[in-house]
């Protein structure tokens, strides 16, 4: 069954006008609308194409209009968000996440209109650890559940999607946990982590990581809208990454930091608004996460490409700051073995028979 | 450059022995390249694909490429030269599909997994990779715990063991654990306790046949006489060591002893016929297999030890 009129939160953000765009580009959906506190920026406007706007808080009770109003069957809830930064302290981050989630179930609870809903989580629920598990599957129960910022938001918001699945079981409920996205538009803590000149690194970890492009992850979200796969799916590409390998890949140097002196530095890129790292990304940093990802592409059918592809494509969009390329390494290569041939001692002739 | 020198030789020759000799012209390099320069330009390869990051890992951070050419070649020389470690029964390890390696633990650190490994690697004749299950505590140390995993390792519970036997890899398990590798040399080979069968269930799920390795020469590299409990309670590891040698030598008590080493590979154990998934849920079977798996491991130590001529030769 397709859907009618799609509403979708967070447009305002870079996934959510993307998702929002896509649908709008499907004429098979009647009406998009987006849904933030603040209005697009004008270079976001030109994603969202036909998407109606309402610039409505989750928190508010205004949402249940909006959904009544429009008789809105499916929900895409992509404003959970990851970074204190963005949204104003973690306070309101906080409020935004899990009282939001919670306003905007209660007017899904209540619309009778409502066939599906679409939650965009993370994979961060099921925490860093080196006791776990190589690979997450959907059904893990992870040794230690996350304990602040944006991966415990992300617990309490599958909760709630959890209770509203048993209330109202007519409604299609999928519940994507993403890894974390890379691509050469999106910006995010890692990206950004990325970015750096010099690439930080706990002295000792090498943790293994697992990317989606963003342009998959558009594509995940509007199948899950287009088509029904009613269920809790990981979504990231297959295959990993060491972060040490990330980093050569990207051409840029590695700073190990000790231990004992993380916190130091992460507190002091935060206060210098270089990146934003909780304590929570600095687990990930030290011990990794890789989920399982055979589930989604068992029911999709389709998965997103591989880590490494997903990074290569996010290498080649920033080239600014590397050291060594892929070109230079091989020039050098090459350059070390004429010299060596060049100094060939004499005589040495080719036979030719 | 000691392979250049073998080409002047045919300066001595008499000129009608010489073969027909083109000289390339010298901007093109001359000649074919000698053995040194082909080892350079492996070298190098290897250094190029290593500073861009041009290689895979698998899903458990397994680096196939720097477990071959780093991490592994500097242990030869201990194998082969320090415990001349000698291997039987190889050809019970399959050349394809997953195996449930089991083995007796020993030797204050674990050598034993890495020399298991080896054998396999070099002499077994499908050269195959042993993934091996290891405690919690490896995977939380800095700079072990990446080690542990770029050289295929994992942690050491049901589900990664059910994943790599799925994906037929050669799986390595010590289910005696720090009970095994930490105990006093007094109690030399004899087995602890076999965990708590959680290998036996990965194999029956799986289906896969479990292979009983008995290590003898493991025991004497590093004769554990004392255990400094307190110390070791303080640093958070299960146990801490006192040798001969160690903490009285200090860094030269990291010096293992050279016994001499067998390791035998046992007859499978077939576990395919025994019930699969359901089995696994039979706590009585699984004991029973258990048990199976740890008596012939104990008697088959039993066997080399009495064959043995002392423990150094």
């Amino acid at each position: 069954m397709s859907s009618r009129v799609v509403l979708v939160t967070g447009v305002s953000r870079y996934l959510g006008g993307r998702l929002a765009g896509a649908l709008a580009a499907d004429p098979s959906i009647e009406r998009v609308i987006g849904v933030d506190t603040v209005p697009p920026r004008p270079e976001q406007k030109r994603l969202l194409g036909r998407t109606e706007f309402v610039r409505a808080d989750i928190r508010n009770p205004l949402i249940a209009k909006v959904v009544a109003q429009a008789e809105v069957d499916t929900v895409v809830h992509m404003n959970v968000i990851a970074t204190p930064l963005g949204a104003g302290g973690r306070t309101a981050m906080k409020e935004i996440n899990v009282i939001g989630t919670m306003q905007l179930l209660a007017a899904c609870q209540k619309a009778p209109s409502m066939r599906k809903l679409v939650v965009k989580s993370t994979t961060a629920v099921y925490g860093s650890s080196p006791r776990d598990p190589a690979l997450f599957t959907e059904s893990v129960e992870p040794r230690a559940l996350p304990k602040s910022g944006y991966a415990k938001d992300a617990v309490e918001v599958e909760g709630y999607v959890r209770g509203f699945g048993r209330r109202r079981p007519d409604v299609t409920l999928s519940l994507l946990r993403f890894t974390n996205f890379i691509g050469p538009s999106i910006e995010t803590p890692l990206t950004r982590y990325f970015s750096l000149p010099v690439v930080p690194t706990v002295l000792g970890f090498d943790p293994r990581i697992q990317l989606c492009h963003e342009d998959d992850g558009i594509e995940v979200l509007s199948r899950a809208v287009q088509e029904d796969h009613p269920g809790i799916f990981n979504v990231g590409g297959s295959g990993v990454l060491l972060l040490s390998q990330a980093i050569r890949r990207l051409g840029k140097p590695a700073l190990p930091v000790p231990s004992p002196a993380v916190s130091l530095v992460a507190r002091a890129f935060r206060s210098a608004g270089l990146v934003d790292f909780s304590p929570e990304q600095m687990r990930y940093l030290e011990h990794g996460r890789v989920a399982d990802v055979s589930r989604l592409q068992a029911e999709f059918g389709w998965g997103p490409r591989p880590t490494a592809q997903a990074f290569d494509d996010f290498v080649s969009a920033t080239s600014s700051g590397r050291v060594l390329s892929h070109e230079v390494a091989e020039a050098a290569e090459q350059k070390v073995l004429d010299l060596v041939a060049r100094h060939r001692p004499a005589g040495q002739g080719v036979p030719v028979a | 450059m000691p392979e250049a020198k073998v080409i002047p030789l045919h300066a001595d020759l008499p000129t009608d022995a010489l073969p027909v000799v083109q000289v390339v012209p010298p901007a093109a390099p001359a000649g074919e390249p000698s053995a040194f320069e082909q080892k350079l330009a492996g070298g190098l390869n290897f250094l190029r694909r290593r500073l861009t990051g041009e290689y895979e890992v698998d899903d458990f951070g397994f680096d196939p490429d720097l477990t071959e050419h780093v991490l592994l070649p500097p242990l030869r020389p201990l194998y082969e030269k320090w415990f001349r470690v000698e291997t039987r029964g190889l050809d019970n390890v399959p050349d394809v599909g997953g195996a449930l390696v089991v083995a007796n633990h020993s030797g204050t650190i674990p050598m034993d997994a890495v020399m298991t490994a080896l054998a396999l690697l070099d002499h077994h004749p499908a050269h195959r990779h042993l993934r091996m299950l290891g405690a919690d505590l490896v995977f939380t140390l800095p700079v072990i715990a990446p080690l542990a995993r770029k050289a295929g390792n994992t942690l050491a519970c049901n589900a990664d063991a059910e994943r790599l036997l799925t994906q037929g890899e050669l799986v390595g398990v010590w289910p005696e654990g720090f009970k095994g590798i930490g105990k006093p040399f007094s109690e030399r080979y004899k087995l602890q306790r076999f965990g708590r069968g959680g290998f036996v269930s990965a194999a029956l799920r799986t289906g896969v046949p479990i292979i009983p390795c008995s290590i003898v020469g493991a025991e004497e590299i590093y004769p554990m006489v004392g255990n400094m409990k307190t110390l070791a309670r303080l640093l958070g590891v299960p146990y801490l060591p006192i040798t001969p040698t160690f903490p009285l030598l200090g860094p030269f008590g990291a010096v293992p002893l050279p016994s001499k080493w067998i390791i035998e590979f046992g007859e499978p154990i077939e576990t395919k016929d025994l019930g699969g998934a359901a089995a696994a849920e039979d706590p009585m079977l699984v004991f029973n297999v258990t048990d199976q798996v740890r008596e012939t491991i104990q008697s088959t130590l039993y066997t080399l030890l009495m064959q043995r001529r002392s423990v150094f030769f």
